[in-house]
């Protein structure tokens, strides 16, 4: 049996079409993900994302289980910030990406995780595991089951959220979090979203979600547009980009070295230092296809001559572009722009480039 | 929701449609498929000329989230093909069995379309 968000039922009146997704039944499509997708990128999109998993940590060890559990530093997030990290295994695989908030001061915790749909029973089981190998002082509590989110995001976001909202949304930067008020509910507002637009993630109770969703009459987005509006920017995604099973990939073979500090202390730094110095046999790279086709997940890639390369991650046309394009992992000589592979579509050899994503700047 | 269902035409169960004009027989997909794939952004069809067998396939659509392939309703002889489609495959969504027709052929045999669903028969298989 699926879970379902506090908003199933007003997305399946809406006429949503549904799919599985990490356990959730999740809305796909209301409308089409061209229109979804176009109203993100020109206007404003809503989202619910209340699958999403809510782990919040606090206790005296609160930072340094954070710190030793996520490979980016989270002693440098101040009360009320945020940053994108990995949860990385000894051998410095991948096991989820996530945001890392550190909640305002006098909210209840100190840490808030977002771990992906499906992985927040497993993400508490590690952190307790480790706090009690470790000895460390620390409570986790998942909480995903008590929040609602709602992604509320495009160029026009920061204005229809000031009309509902207590806040001084103007003065927030990117990846901040704070509390206030939303359509007269009690929120967590934060500047983050998978999008690659301006926008709000809103945490909010379970319950109050609904009023919430309803404040804002903009177009309503399924995980069709999130999918190709995530791909657009070459952002990954988990179980598909990166799976610790089937697709075991290190932060640096994904291309999100940012979120990787060697600095610290975490569970799998070693690993990374030492791919780090050698530098990783492959590495995630944007593909764009010249010849006519769609690139999709699983298609074989090879060089000019045939020879097996990679594989198709994530691939799709592009809405906004109107252009085809595709992630793939490659041998490391393939990482620089404008080298020239095959994409087997079908069967046929279809010739396209490489690229750095993201493919659309933002 | 309730789709278009013309009664000019015949149907296959895998929701392509065929529609004779002038002894030539135009193929598409229907209303109900269109919905089905959402966005369509590439179209692959055969070229004039290429023979066509029933119920096999001869092409493929493609939609922002899906690839389907689509099958011949009856056999004969590619005549035309929908070029317009390479530029604008959005056609195929916004008049499936107008602007967005497949490709029109040459019937090897008329009798094949007494053997497809009848409008009535294929608002049922849908509804």
């Amino acid at each position: 049996m699926s879970r379902e968000t506090p908003l199933h039922a007003a997305h399946d009146a809406a006429g949503a079409t549904f799919t599985d997704f990490g356990g959730w039944d999740m809305p796909v499509e209301f409308d089409s993900i061209r229109t979804e997708h176009a109203a993100v990128r020109e206007a404003c999109g809503r989202f619910d994302v209340s699958h999403m998993g809510e782990v919040v940590i606090s206790g005296a060890d609160a930072e340094r289980l954070t710190q030793r559990l996520t490979t980016n530093d989270a002693t440098a997030l101040d009360p009320g910030e945020a940053h994108y990290a990995a949860a990385t295994r000894e051998d410095g695989v991948m096991l989820d990406d996530t945001v890392v908030y550190r909640l305002p001061e006098a909210t209840d915790g100190e840490f808030l995780l977002v771990p992906n749909a499906g992985h927040d029973e497993e993400a508490v089981d590690r952190w307790e595991e480790y706090a009690d190998e470790q000895g460390f002082d620390v409570s986790v509590d998942n909480r995903t089951a008590e929040y609602g989110l709602i992604a509320l995001q495009g160029p026009d976001a920061p204005d229809l959220l000031a009309d509902e909202t207590d806040l001084d949304v103007d003065d927030m930067g990117r990846f901040e979090v704070t509390e206030g008020t939303v359509a007269g509910v009690d929120a967590l507002v934060a500047t983050t979203g998978y999008t690659g637009e301006a926008g709000f993630e809103l945490f909010v109770p379970w319950n109050e979600t609904g009023a919430v969703w309803d404040a804002f009459d903009v177009q309503r987005c399924g995980l069709g547009a999130r999918d190709t509006l995530r791909l657009e920017m070459g952002f990954l995604l988990s179980g598909q980009d990166f799976d610790p099973e089937d697709e075991p990939r290190t932060p640096y073979e994904a291309g999100i070295d940012f979120v990787v500090k060697l600095d610290t202390e975490f569970v799998g730094r070693d690993a990374l230092e030492q791919q780090y110095e050698e530098g990783p046999d492959e590495e995630l790279v944007g593909l764009e296809l010249i010849d006519r086709g769609v690139p999709r997940e699983g298609y074989e890639v090879t060089t000019p001559d045939g020879e097996h390369l990679g594989h198709v991650t994530s691939g799709t046309m592009s809405p906004t572009l109107g252009d085809p394009i595709a992630l793939a992992y490659l041998p490391s000589e393939y990482t620089s722009p404008d080298e020239i592979v095959r994409v087997v579509v079908r069967g046929e050899p279809k010739k396209a480039r490489t690229s750095v994503p993201p493919f659309l700047n933002r | 929701m309730s789709f278009d269902v013309p009664d000019d035409c015949r149907y296959l169960e895998s929701h392509e449609w065929v529609r004779l004009e002038d002894g030539a027989a135009r193929i598409g997909v229907s209303d109900f498929a269109q919905d089905e794939l959402g966005d369509v952004v590439f179209v692959e069809l055969p070229a004039a000329g290429d023979e066509l067998s029933r119920d096999e396939d001869f092409g493929v659509v493609e939609s922002i989230k899906a690839v389907s392939d689509v099958y011949a309703p009856i056999s004969g002889t590619v005549t035309a093909v929908n070029e317009a489609l390479e530029n604008e495959p959005e056609l195929l969504n916004e008049d499936p069995y107008g602007e967005g027709w497949l490709v029109e052929v040459e019937p090897a045999d008329e009798d094949e379309l007494d053997e497809l669903l009848s409008p009535e028969a294929y608002r049922d298989q849908i509804e």
